[in-house]
């Protein structure tokens, strides 16, 4: 086959596998409605328990909000890979000839559609509750837009490290949190310096090289994870 | 087509079988026997390039290769059509229309369903169709008669025959209770490195 032909018929593969996974996640509503409705039920545990102290709910609404997306996005990363490893779909992916690589990125990607463009579109109303002032709001939605794809990208080398294990959501969690330690302190940085009016681009700036990082280097991790796993 | 030269693959330091060696050419099947544990499944997903040997040396010279384990690989969430559209998309062949194939393996009352609700006799041929969407000239078949009826299981001697037929090969493991019948038939006795 000669390049373009394979590049093309990669390409159909890397869509139709995201096709799948999004199909997939629609039929299984649950999976795809529980991370959202915990992410809405822990942010709002936040007044209640603090209570409806407007300042101070302003001066924690980046940190609640963006540790209420890091748990709503470790629940769902264990469905990453979890259901094709088990029923053998991964197996065939395998000999396929595809490179391992490419279907990681894929399914990270469909990933991310499923799990992460929910929380960074339900920003606003997660906003508007935990009274975070107008001009940081536009600040939240972008580091959650640039700072979610980091998340599944990171936590597909978890899970396909973990993906063996009968209990490896357990596991997971306790090894994708500290990974995810720098993200958290720098988008929430970033939302809290627009709140100060002091500048923030550099923080958006370090986040974007997290993901340019990411994006490049997550997928192999993830697709030697995987192998691993498989072995 | 493919040809293994002394493959070892050890588990704990334990080799799984005694070195494995043979040649494969196309219109041949290499059935794959031996007792309950010796080995079969671990072979085939060698040979699969899932599992990687301890050593030796594996020559594949086919185009496409396709496997049917004990995992069969169907989506439960997806129907019997949309699980074969999903792989003929992926694996990017063209050839005879899923709903042809769902026929040939006898699937056409149940093709809208969901593959939750097969039999896992039915789920066994959705997975054989599954080898038909692939193309591929070599398969690696895994206990395909399990799960599968009578008629099942002469479905599996009519498209394995076929398949030779057309120039294909395939290695078959099975623990014995029966047998294809294909003249270009090499029986492999598999024994467990345990044993040795």
């Amino acid at each position: 086959m000669s390049g373009q032909a394979v590049n093309a018929s990669l390409s159909r593969a890397f869509f139709a596998l995201v096709r799948r996974d999004i199909l997939l996640a629609f039929r299984r509503r649950t999976e795809l409605l529980f991370p959202v409705i915990f992410l809405m039920v822990v942010v709002s545990l936040f007044p209640l328990g603090i209570g409806p102290g407007p300042q101070l709910l302003a001066r924690i609404a980046p940190g609640v909000i963006w540790i209420a997306a890091l748990l709503a996005t470790v629940i769902s990363l264990d469905a990453l890979f979890r259901s094709d490893f088990e029923d053998g779909t991964l197996e065939q992916f395998v000999i396929s000839g595809h490179p391992l690589t490419l279907i990681a990125l894929a399914k990270i990607l469909s990933h991310w559609l499923v799990a992460g463009l929910p929380i960074v579109l339900l920003s606003p109303l997660l906003a508007l509750w935990m009274n975070l002032p107008g001009e940081s709001l536009g600040v939240m939605i972008l580091t959650l837009a640039i700072g979610t794809p980091i998340l599944s990208l990171i936590g597909s080398i978890g899970v396909g490290l973990t993906i063996s294990l009968k209990r490896g959501g357990q596991l997971l969690s306790l090894l994708v949190f500290p990974l995810y330690v720098p993200i958290l302190i720098i988008a929430t940085a970033a939302v809290m310096a627009a709140s100060d009016s002091l500048p923030y681009t550099q923080f958006l700036g370090l986040l974007t090289a997290g993901l340019i990082t990411s994006v490049t280097l997550a997928p192999f991790a993830a697709a030697a994870a995987l192998k691993i796993s498989l072995s | 087509m493919l040809s293994a030269s002394q493959i070892v693959f050890e588990r704990y330091f334990e080799p799984v079988f005694e070195p494995v060696n043979f040649d494969l050419k196309s219109g041949e099947l290499l059935l794959v026997t031996g007792a309950n544990g010796c080995g079969k499944t671990t072979l085939i997903r060698v040979l699969a390039g899932i599992l990687h040997p301890t050593s030796g040396q594996l020559d594949l010279k086919a185009a496409g290769m396709a496997y049917v384990g004990h995992y069969l690989g169907i989506k439960d969430d997806l129907s019997v059509v949309e699980n074969l559209r999903f792989m003929r998309d992926f694996l990017g062949t063209s050839g005879t229309s899923c709903e042809q194939l769902i026929s040939q393996v006898g699937l056409t009352r149940v093709a809208e369903q969901q593959a939750r609700t097969l039999s896992a006799g039915q789920r066994k041929r959705c997975a054989l169709a599954r080898l038909l969407v692939s193309e591929a000239q070599l398969w690696l078949l895994d206990e395909p008669y399990s799960n599968l009826d009578q008629e099942g299981v002469e479905l599996v001697d009519i498209l394995l025959n076929r398949h030779l037929d057309a120039g294909g090969a395939c290695v078959l493991a099975t623990h014995g209770a029966h047998r294809p019948q294909w003249a270009g038939t090499t029986d492999y006795h598999l024994v467990s490195g345990a044993a040795a």
